[in-house]
């Protein structure tokens, strides 16, 4: 293929990258953040999956069949822990606007300076040949489409694949150092990120689906062909060496993925919300497990197809060469380059703020070079310090790349990096667990174990490039066996990588753990530990706990503001302070207030970084040295005030429950009183005007005079009755209501209630059948309240049956919880089942007044449920089949007898 | 001169029934919104006594209903109610009512009101 052409492609690819992440940060701009949802999030965190997995992973399985799979299992396994390890680590994050690893850890062993500088240093050392062979990466992919053999010594001047390296870096410097707080999210990269974890994924897709059915017939048929190869057969077995590597290489893999500076930057640094996680736990493993589908199929087939012509790294470009699908070709170039240059991008940024932060930065302050400058400039030296940064790192990985990578497999380099950050996992994930780890153990952990992993893995490959003797790996260091870098210590039952791991972690979190114990830590640690430790009890109040005694010229504090945010976020921040903490706060002060400092420090701490920060408030303060006993002193105090917060809280929500109830039951209560006046004034009303028409006409005749007299009696025993009936409720609802227990016959209660309404059941026509299953039921009960209740239901009964013709079914049946349940049945409209609970409720008619006139006082079935729960029962509706209503209450039998 | 009187309450219709008819008006009964705008339509009464709480229409539609009726511009609605509330009130005179009267009522003041009309 034409370079011309591909040259086309990969800056026409590169450029779309820009439209990308410029559309992303315009977006920003106007609030509408593309990155702020649970898709982008995880897809973004699939910058794991580097050219390694691209091509990488194919290669190795044609040499170790599955072996390739243990890294992606690791993280797979790993995922469901983010909620709690990242989690956290966002929290902390964010609260004190830490965006970088180096920071973390330093910030986590009291800002301590030469932690930040040893962790920036062996990041780099770690992380940079797996840079470089992403570069390598490229070039290759790059050659092959242009169907040549890579010539070994081009001037860098004809090199693509330099041309390459610096489009990416002005792409990483213009969308990752536009602002100096590195805590403001880089929204454009982000995007492209996410962008690109769609295209690789598509691409090696689309590869494997061309190999499988169209290379092929079917994927079982690459299988079977495999199966009969006498290479690849052996592939298919798993001996014990294998499973002693899958263990170390699953754990190796865990590590990584939460402490690679790039997945720090994707998931921590850049994470907009910690929902987002829950995404993310599901999703990432997701891809992982489609993007790993078909490295088998392309594996196979490749060596099946083209056997040892060409190296297996490049199978994914080579077999459609080799078939001629050039387009499709063109694809899996776009797709390798974005899995190359998503990682390169993220890398470089990370180690940029890292270098810039804790290397640069510090250098700056300690030697006054900011006070030799123009303070107006100060935000612009960061910038630069950053840019130059990335520049330098992006250079050293071409140096690398092309003095030493090309040498190397995909592979081995990047399990080299993965056992460098691994290297931080006693200091970090320790550190946010344990409050016993401190500076000395972290310093002494981490240059231990990065020591023993330069002697058993980096110093085997500079063996291999012939920078040192042979045999050093044969025989030993100065002929001691047991210092054989791949067999260290004479440990001679694991592959060199697992040993490595090994080794290096046993020392590491041995040092850690003895020099934690050893060395007492200072006041400082010992405050940053408990901040880290119980992040979320800190989070919101984490200006008060941070420990600081001296006294500082507000003014000053806010002139650094002022260099290194810029005038508009200083202004901003300090409304803020303001609203939040103090609304007294007033800038043109003496200070001696911890919290100003604190919240001043924490901003300055995303431009400049933890140390930085530190050492930049500490020239403009007078500081006084604490003790230990004062942190621990105050940190008891917070912890205290916390805790009264949240009784506090609590106290109050209850306190606000009380009243909402009191509110309600005195509505209830309003309510009640406005019906039963109500209810009152409607006799009042007829009585008083028949009084008067009585008066007034001493001429009426004497029947007529008569029913006016009688209806005079009848509402004056209809307010009577509803007199009587809200004193009744009032006491049995208040407990003032003493029941007389008596045993008796429950169908003689029935029989003689029916007797009393005989009268109207017959002038309404109406037929009651009453069905027992046994004649005799003894009760123990108060009689004349059951006979209320029973009167109360008949009552209602008949009122609401069928006019036409009414049907009334009493019931009794005795149940296994030696209970007799009693029901009235009419035929009448039935009940709407919403109604069903709140008949019972004695102001049920008040609360529908607005819509329908109480029929009746609307206290009956009130006072039925008092009566009936007085005797320990239960009262209830239901709705029948055929419209029928069924009320029905429930008593404890006494005894049974039968005769 | 034609009166309806509309309420739910057999009683207090009984009482009004028996004034009015002493009176020589011609009486017409409602029990409930609905049966109201009816008879209002068809009889076009001159006075109507009127309760708020009913079943179905609730007094103050019945009112607005009728007041937007022109063959009805000469009709006087008073509110018999046993709603006392100012803001109650206040809604019937809303609704277009010619006077507003609470229960328990006076019949004497309820007839001089009606009398009042009917001159």
């Amino acid at each position: 293929m034409a370079v011309s052409v591909l040259i086309l492609i990969s800056f026409g690819y590169l450029l779309l990258l820009f439209v990308i992440a410029q559309w992303a940060e315009n977006s920003a701009r106007k609030g509408r953040s593309l990155i702020n949802n649970g898709w982008v999030y995880a897809l973004s965190l699939t910058v794991y999956c580097t050219a390694w997995t691209y091509y990488g992973s194919v290669g190795h399985a044609t040499r170790f069949g599955i072996d390739f799979l243990a890294i992606y299992i690791g993280p797979t396994l790993a995922a469901p822990l983010f909620w709690l390890v990242i989690r956290k680590m966002i929290r902390i994050c964010k609260t004190q606007h830490i965006t970088n690893l180096a920071d973390f850890i330093s910030t986590r062993y009291g800002k301590n300076i030469e932690l930040g500088v040893l962790v920036t240093l062996l990041c780099l050392l770690g992380i940079l040949p797996y840079i470089a062979i992403q570069l390598k990466a490229i070039s290759v992919s790059f050659n092959i489409l242009q169907e040549k053999s890579p010539s070994t010594n081009t001037f860098f001047l004809y090199d693509t694949s330099f041309y390459i390296t610096l489009g990416l870096a002005l792409f990483t410097i213009l969308f990752g150092t536009r602002k100096v707080d590195v805590t403001e999210r880089h929204e454009g990269i982000v995007a492209a990120i996410a962008f690109e974890a769609v295209i690789k994924l598509v691409a090696f897709c689309a590869v494997g689906i061309f190999v499988c059915w169209g290379a092929f017939d079917t994927m079982t048929e690459i299988f079977e062909k495999a199966n009969q190869h006498k290479e690849l057969q052996k592939l298919f077995l798993m001996n014990d060496y294998v499973a002693g590597r899958w263990f170390y290489l699953c754990s190796l893999s865990m590590l990584a993925i939460m402490l690679l500076p790039r997945q720090f930057q994707v998931t921590v640094v850049e994470n907009v919300s910690e929902k987002h996680i829950n995404k993310a736990i599901w999703l990432f493993p997701l891809y992982l497990l489609i993007i790993n589908l078909f490295v088998l199929p392309i594996a196979f087939g490749g060596k099946i197809l083209l056997g040892d012509t060409v190296d297996p790294d490049t199978f994914v470009l080579s077999v459609p060469l080799y078939l001629d699908q050039k387009f499709l070709a063109v694809i899996a170039y776009i797709g390798g380059f974005s899995a190359a240059s998503s990682m390169l991008i993220v890398s470089t940024i990370a180690l940029s703020v890292m270098v810039s932060n804790n290397l640069i930065t510090p250098l700056f302050v300690k030697t006054g070079f900011f006070q030799t400058q123009d303070k107006k400039s100060w935000q612009k030296i960061l910038i630069y310090s950053r840019r130059i940064s990335i520049i330098f790192i992006l250079y050293l990985a071409y140096l690398y790349f092309v003095l030493v990578a090309s040498r190397f497999s995909l592979v081995s380099i990047g399990l080299i990096s993965f056992v460098a950050v691994a290297q931080f996992a006693p200091s970090i994930l320790l550190g946010i667990y344990w409050k016993g780890g401190n500076r000395v153990g972290a310093i002494a952990g981490m240059l231990l174990g990065f020591i023993v992993w330069f002697y058993t893995l980096v110093v085997p490959t500079i063996v291999e490039a012939g920078f040192l003797p042979q045999a050093l790996l044969k025989e030993g260091f100065a002929g001691l066996v047991w210092l054989k870098p791949t067999q260290l210590f004479g440990l001679n039952g694991l592959d060199p990588l697992s040993q490595a791991f090994f080794w290096s972690m046993l020392f590491n979190f041995g040092a850690y753990m003895i020099a934690s114990f050893w060395v007492e830590e200072n006041a400082q640690e010992h405050n940053q530990a408990e901040i880290f430790v119980n992040i979320y009890q800190y989070s919101t109040s984490y200006e008060s706990v941070v420990v600081w005694k001296g006294s500082a010229f507000i003014p000053d504090i806010i002139s650094l503001m002022n260099n290194f945010l810029g005038e508009i976020r200083t202004q901003k921040a300090l409304k803020v302070f303001a609203q939040k903490y103090q609304s007294n706060f007033d800038p043109h002060k003496m200070t001696t207030d911890p919290q100003f400092i604190n919240y001043a420090e924490r901003l300055l701490a995303g431009s400049l970084g933890a140390v930085s920060a530190r050492m930049m408030i500490a020239s403009v303060v007078r500081e006084e040295q604490i003790t230990k006993a004062e942190v621990v002193n105050i940190l008891k105090q917070s912890q205290k005030l916390i805790k009264l917060n949240t009784e506090l809280e609590k106290t109050s929500k209850a306190l606000q429950n009380a009243n909402a109830k009191l509110k309600k039951m005195d509505k209830l209560k309003d309510d009640f009183i406005s019906t039963i006046t109500h209810e009152l004034r409607t006799p009042i009303t007829s009585i008083k005007a028949f009084s008067e028409i009585l008066v007034d006409n001493t001429d009426l005749e004497e029947d007529e005079q008569q029913h006016f007299l009688h209806t005079i009696i009848r509402e004056t025993n209809r307010m009577e009755r509803l007199i009587s009936q809200v004193l009744d409720l009032e006491k049995l609802q208040s407990g003032n209501a003493s029941l007389h227990f008596s045993c008796f016959n429950i169908h003689m209660l029935i029989k003689d209630c029916l007797d009393t309404l005989k009268q109207i059941v017959k002038e309404k026509n109406i037929q009651i059948d009453l069905i027992t299953i046994e004649e005799t039921t003894i009760l123990e009960a108060d009689y004349d309240r059951i006979t209320q209740v029973m009167l109360n239901l008949l009552y209602n009964a008949i009122k609401f049956c069928n006019e036409q013709n009414g049907i009334i079914k009493i019931i009794t049946t005795p149940n296994q919880h030696n209970q007799l349940e009693i029901s009235v049945i009419d035929n009448g409209k039935g009940i709407d089942p919403q109604y069903h609970e709140v008949i019972f409720h004695k102001f049920y008619q008040a609360e529908n007044q607005q819509f329908k006139k109480p029929k009746g006082s609307g206290l009956g079935l009130a006072i039925c449920k008092q009566i009936i729960e007085s005797h320990q029962g239960k009262i209830w509706v239901e709705n029948l089949p055929e419209n029928l209503t069924k009320f029905s209450f429930l008593l404890p039998l006494q005894q049974k007898m039968t005769e | 001169m034609k009166v309806l009187v509309v309420d739910d309450e057999p009683n207090i219709l009984l009482s009004l029934e028996f004034l009015m008819k002493k009176q020589g008006y011609q009486v017409f009964i409602a029990r409930n919104g609905q049966e109201a705008l009816d008879t209002a339509f068809n009889e076009k009464p001159q006075v109507i006594i009127l309760d708020i709480m009913m079943p179905d229409v609730d007094g103050y539609e019945v009112c607005q209903r009728i007041k937007k009726e022109k063959t009805l511009s000469n009709t006087k609605i008073i509110f018999l109610t046993a709603k006392t509330k100012e803001a109650d009130i206040q809604k019937g005179y809303d609704a277009g009512a010619d006077f507003y009267m609470t229960k328990p009522f006076s019949t004497r003041e309820l007839m001089k009101k009606i009398q009042e009309y009917q001159n």
